[in-house]
Parts: C-alpha cells; sequence; structure tokens
C-alpha cells in the first residue's frame, strides 16, 4: 500500500492578520506559516492506515518557510519519504496553482491512497485534494472522517450535517479529503523531531511552471464589517462573573 | 453562453437542505444583474416533488437509479455533461460536504473558474468569500465565462429562496453512468446521545481554549450550576473529549438555546452557521478579534479557565440566596 499525504502551510489565525499596501492580499511579510489543521489529521490517518496494513508514507509539502518542519515533525511521527517540491510557491500561490504544480510529483509516486485536508481556511478557489484529484483522474471523497482499506477498495466515513455519517465504498487510487483522522493527531516531543532531523532526508523535486488560470482575482481584500459587536464585559474574573450573573439573572436564567 | 444563474440544488434523504434555498436567494440577486434566469438543477431518482417550493423561473430535473443518493463520482459526471453543453454565468454549489466535494473536480474537468466560501453577492456580479475563519472578506468580479462558485451559509436566509408557486420541471437525460468508482454503502445514523443538545436551554459550550481534558471539570460544574449542559466545537470533540453528539456545528448539530455561553470559541464560520438561532450568545476569548464577539450580545477578553470556577460559586452563591 503506498500512501501520499499532500500538505498545505496556512496563515496561522492566532496571529494578526494584515491586509498588504495593493489592498487584495493578505500581507505575508511577517506570517507565520503552520500546518493545515486537516493536514495534520491527514498525516495521522496515514500513519494510522500503516500501522494497520503495512506499506509505505510519503509527505508532500510545497517549499515554503516552514516546510522542513513539517516534513521532520511527520518522519518523527513515522512518516518514510519526504519530498519538498520546488517552484515558486512563496507568493502565496493559489490552489489551482499548487494543484497542478503537485500533480506531476503525485503521478511519478504512483500511489495506492493520496489523503489530504478537506479545506483549508484560507481556500478561495477551492481545494487542494479535489483539484488534484481530478488532475489526477482519481475518485474523490470529502468531509471524511474515518478510512479503511480492504483490497482494492476503501471505505470511508463521510460526514453530512445533523452527526449523519455516509459510508462510502471508492475503488482505489482514490483522494481523499480529510476532516478528521480515526483518532486525534499524535503528539511528539521535540527531541523526536530533532533526531528525525539528524537521520531522515528531504528530497527535493522540481514543480514544472506554475499555472494560476481558474482562480478568481481579488479586486479587494478587507475585514469584515463589526456589526452590533458584543457588549464587552470589563475587570478581573471576579467582576466579570458578577456581571454575568446580572445577566444570566435578567434574562431569567438564575 | 446565456446570461442564467444555475444553483445545484443539495437534498439529502427527501429533504431539500437549507443552503439550496440560500443560493436561489443569492442566484436572484445575480440574475437580476444579468437579466437572466434562475435555474435550478435537481439531480436524482424519484425526486421531482422536490422542486415544489424553489424559488427558481424552472428546473432542470436529471433522473437517474445512480443519482438517488449523493455520490461525487455521479454527481461529477452528471453536472459536467449538463454543463458542457450550456453556458450558463454561474453555477452555485453549497461549500458543503456534497457541492465541495464536486465543485474542484467541474473546475479542472471544465476548465472553469471557481470562486469558494462566497458569502454574499451583488447585481453587478460581485463575489464577497469569507476567509481565514471569518476574520476576512476577500471581492472581486465574477470570473468569466461561467463562474462556479461554492456559497457559504449566513448571507441569505433560506425563505428568500422558497416560493409556493412550483417552478416548471424540464426533465434532462442523464449521461451514461457507468463504471463509477464511488458508491454509498449505507447510513449511519448520528449516535443516540446521552442528551440532545439541540432542544437544551442552556448550553456552556467550550473550544480551543480548553486547553486539556481536565478543565472540562469545570465547565460540566459550571453547566450543572446552571443546570444546563455541556457541547462544544470540532476541536474537543476531535481530541476524543467530548463524544460527536455534544458537537455544534456544520458537520455537528444546529441548536437554539436560551444561553449558548462559548468558552474559548474562536466563532469559525462552520461554528457560527449552527448557533445564529441562540436566544442570547456570551463569548469568553483571550482574542479581542475573535469572530464570535460579532455575533455575541455580551463579551469578555478573559481566560475562560480563570473564569470558570469563580462563575461557579457566584452562580450556585446566587441560587442559595
Amino acid at each position: 500500500m503506498n500512501i501520499v499525504v499532500t500538505v498545505r502551510l496556512v496563515p496561522d489565525l492566532v496571529e494578526e492578520l494584515e491586509i498588504d499596501e495593493s489592498g487584495t492580499a493578505l500581507d505575508m511579510t511577517w506570517m507565520r506559516l503552520i500546518i493545515n489543521e486537516f493536514d495534520d489529521h491527514s498525516i495521522e490517518q496515514g500513519i494510522l492506515l500503516k500501522e494497520r496494513g503495512g506499506g509505505q508514507l510519503t509527505v508532500v509539502v510545497p517549499d515554503v518557510e516552514g516546510a522542513d518542519d513539517v516534513l521532520f515533525a511527520a518522519a518523527a511521527k513515522g512518516a518514510d519519504r519526504l519530498i519538498k517540491v520546488v517552484g515558486d510557491f512563496e507568493e502565496g500561490v493559489n490552489n489551482h496553482a499548487l494543484a497542478r504544480g503537485l500533480a506531476a510529483t503525485l503521478k511519478d509516486l504512483q500511489p495506492d491512497l493520496v489523503l489530504t485536508g478537506v479545506q483549508a481556511h484560507d481556500d478561495l478557489d477551492g481545494s487542494v485534494g479535489p483539484l488534484l484529484a481530478e488532475q489526477l483522474g482519481m475518485p474523490y471523497v470529502g468531509y471524511v472522517s474515518g478510512v479503511e482499506v480492504s483490497g482494492n477498495q476503501t471505505t470511508v466515513r463521510k460526514e453530512y450535517p445533523g452527526g449523519l455519517i455516509a459510508e462510502m465504498a471508492v475503488t482505489l487510487p482514490a483522494l481523499l479529503g480529510i476532516q478528521a483522522a480515526d483518532e486525534p493527531p499524535r503528539y511528539v516531543p521535540i527531541s523526536k523531531i530533532r533526531q528525525a532531523m539528524k537521520s531522515a532526508s528531504i528530497e527535493e523535486l522540481d514543480a514544472p511552471e506554475l499555472d494560476p488560470s481558474g482562480a478568481p482575482a481579488v479586486s479587494r481584500m478587507f475585514e469584515p464589517e463589526a456589526g452590533e459587536r458584543a457588549t464587552m464585559i470589563e475587570g478581573d474574573e471576579e467582576e466579570i462573573a458578577e456581571r454575568l450573573i446580572e445577566i444570566f439573572q435578567e434574562a431569567g436564567i438564575l | 453562453m446565456n446570461q442564467d444563474i444555475y444553483v445545484v440544488v443539495e437534498h439529502l434523504r427527501g429533504q431539500v437542505s437549507d443552503i439550496s434555498y440560500v443560493m436561489l436567494a443569492a442566484a436572484r440577486v445575480l440574475a437580476q444583474g444579468t437579466g437572466g434566469s434562475v435555474v435550478a438543477v435537481l439531480l436524482g431518482h424519484n425526486a421531482g416533488e422536490l422542486a415544489g417550493d424553489l424559488a427558481a423561473d424552472r428546473v432542470l430535473y436529471v433522473e437517474h437509479a445512480a443519482l438517488a443518493n449523493f455520490t461525487s463520482d455521479a454527481y461529477l459526471t452528471a453536472l459536467s455533461a449538463l454543463l458542457s453543453e450550456q453556458g450558463p454565468r454561474a453555477v452555485l454549489l453549497g461549500h458543503t460536504s456534497i457541492g465541495s466535494d464536486v465543485a474542484s473536480g467541474l473546475s479542472v474537468r471544465l476548465g472553469l473558474p471557481l470562486v469558494s466560501q462566497c458569502l454574499r453577492v451583488s447585481e453587478d456580479g460581485k463575489f464577497v468569500s469569507q476567509i481565514c475563519g471569518g476574520k476576512i472578506m476577500a471581492e472581486g468580479d465574477l470570473p468569466e465565462p461561467t463562474a462556479l462558485v461554492t456559497v457559504v451559509p449566513g448571507g441569505y436566509k433560506p425563505e428568500e429562496g422558497q416560493s409556493p408557486a412550483a417552478p416548471e420541471v424540464t426533465p434532462v437525460a442523464a449521461p451514461a453512468l457507468e463504471g463509477l468508482r464511488v458508491s454509498l454503502a449505507g447510513y449511519v445514523e448520528p449516535e443516540a446521545g446521552d442528551v440532545d443538545i439541540s432542544k437544551e436551554p442552556i448550553l456552556i459550550s467550550v473550544g480551543r481554549g480548553i486547553q486539556n481534558e481536565d478543565n472540562l471539570e469545570l465547565a460540566q460544574e459550571l453547566a450543572e450550576a446552571l443546570g444546563g449542559v455541556v457541547c462544544s466545537s470540532r476541536p474537543v470533540v476531535d481530541q476524543g473529549w467530548l463524544p460527536t453528539s455534544r458537537m455544534v456545528g456544520k458537520s455537528g448539530q444546529k441548536v437554539k438555546p436560551k444561553l449558548y455561553l462559548a468558552l474559548g470559541i474562536s466563532g469559525a464560520p462552520e461554528h457560527v452557521e449552527a448557533i445564529t438561532d441562540s436566544e442570547m450568545i456570551i463569548a469568553i476569548n483571550t482574542d479581542p478579534n475573535a469572530p464570535i464577539f460579532d455575533i455575541a450580545k455580551y463579551g469578555a477578553e478573559i481566560d475562560m479557565t480563570d473564569l470558570m470556577e469563580v462563575l461557579t460559586e457566584l452562580v450556585e452563591e446566587a441560587k442559595g440566596g
């Protein structure tokens, strides 16, 4: 079983987001990039499948700031092969370009199963998973929170609203958009990542020239106009708690 | 090439999903600008009656046994066949477990541009998308010639896309749907939870800010004092700290309590769409820019773990006195 996980890095939403001078894009200058949380779940799902059924797990990341850290962390968790796709990815490339940029590498790897996060919070032109699936001619199922493989077929749990699950049977090779792994992503201590940095090696592969067509042009980016924002309660925890009690009483909750 | 706006109707187990009506409302705005019609595209098997209350000028109904339940493979094949013959100005799909599974594939297969996470549109053909967990909006012109658009809830009310007058339904022949690689094995009903949070009047909801599983006990104590129950956003359930039956959000439950106390929840759109019917939302978060404060009535910028214990004490006191 040849499993490939593709990973995208996204702005860390914990940090303040700023819009650049053009007013049409995020300012990437000081932006901290972190692994897309759903890609983290994809790595975990890949490792779980490997632990259960054997096989090889390859993690593929476009070459942006932070890519090496993501790959070494994946190696520390159990990934066998680390690939960095080198191209002009730094300039906030869109998903269409990224999917095309990864497709050539993925074709060469001839995976049985490709896993990637169902979406990323900054998706503006579709998601990498289903774009890539179509490039590779593979079937795609997204919003997946459970994967089993048997023979040339995978059975996945696809999430619908209200907690409803659809079990879908998918013929391999296939690409799955992961919402959550069967188990939460495991924690790896820094010491193990350091070890991986010494023992594991990153292969660099060249991406073709990136083609961004298929995405919309953004003419204006802005922070949402604050509507009626919450009335903020000031003070320390005592004072806030006291005011909340009053509010509960006014609303007839207490 | 025409000026019509198509809406791919989402339905699940015999019911049209709310997002379909939201899209019809958005489509009406665009159609007023282009002068074209709003055309609902319904894919299904024995599903014609679902067209009844769609606020569309007409309905194209693609009937096939393989379309009885949604699968990405069959939908993608059927929609590409339909769209390659017709060239509407835009095609709206849900930014959902159904629409998002096929929109990207359509974009590649048909070579058409795609806009995602669209919240609102305007008569002059602009989209506004909501990205970065609701912290950033991106605006632009709908790309030519046919824009594929995935729509998030929140921009229009479902009622705006409903109509008492049944629209005219035109059957469209389905393409050959053979050699499909995705099939539905069955549905798994939601876990019968200990409580049904969609019916609870007082919800103490915890998010990432809970930090660790031990703190859940503090939330539990607060809930007990208030006579409510604990629920959560996705990350807490993904950690295995609460069962799926307690999850509020896009894939979880939609709730409408008297009090929704959001502790350490940032308010990403996938969460917000499920709590907007709450009577009163109170948000506690350390991030003053958290979008949850945009929909809460009251808020406080404080660490939930510092607040819970003292609040529980005061609630107990107030009840005692």
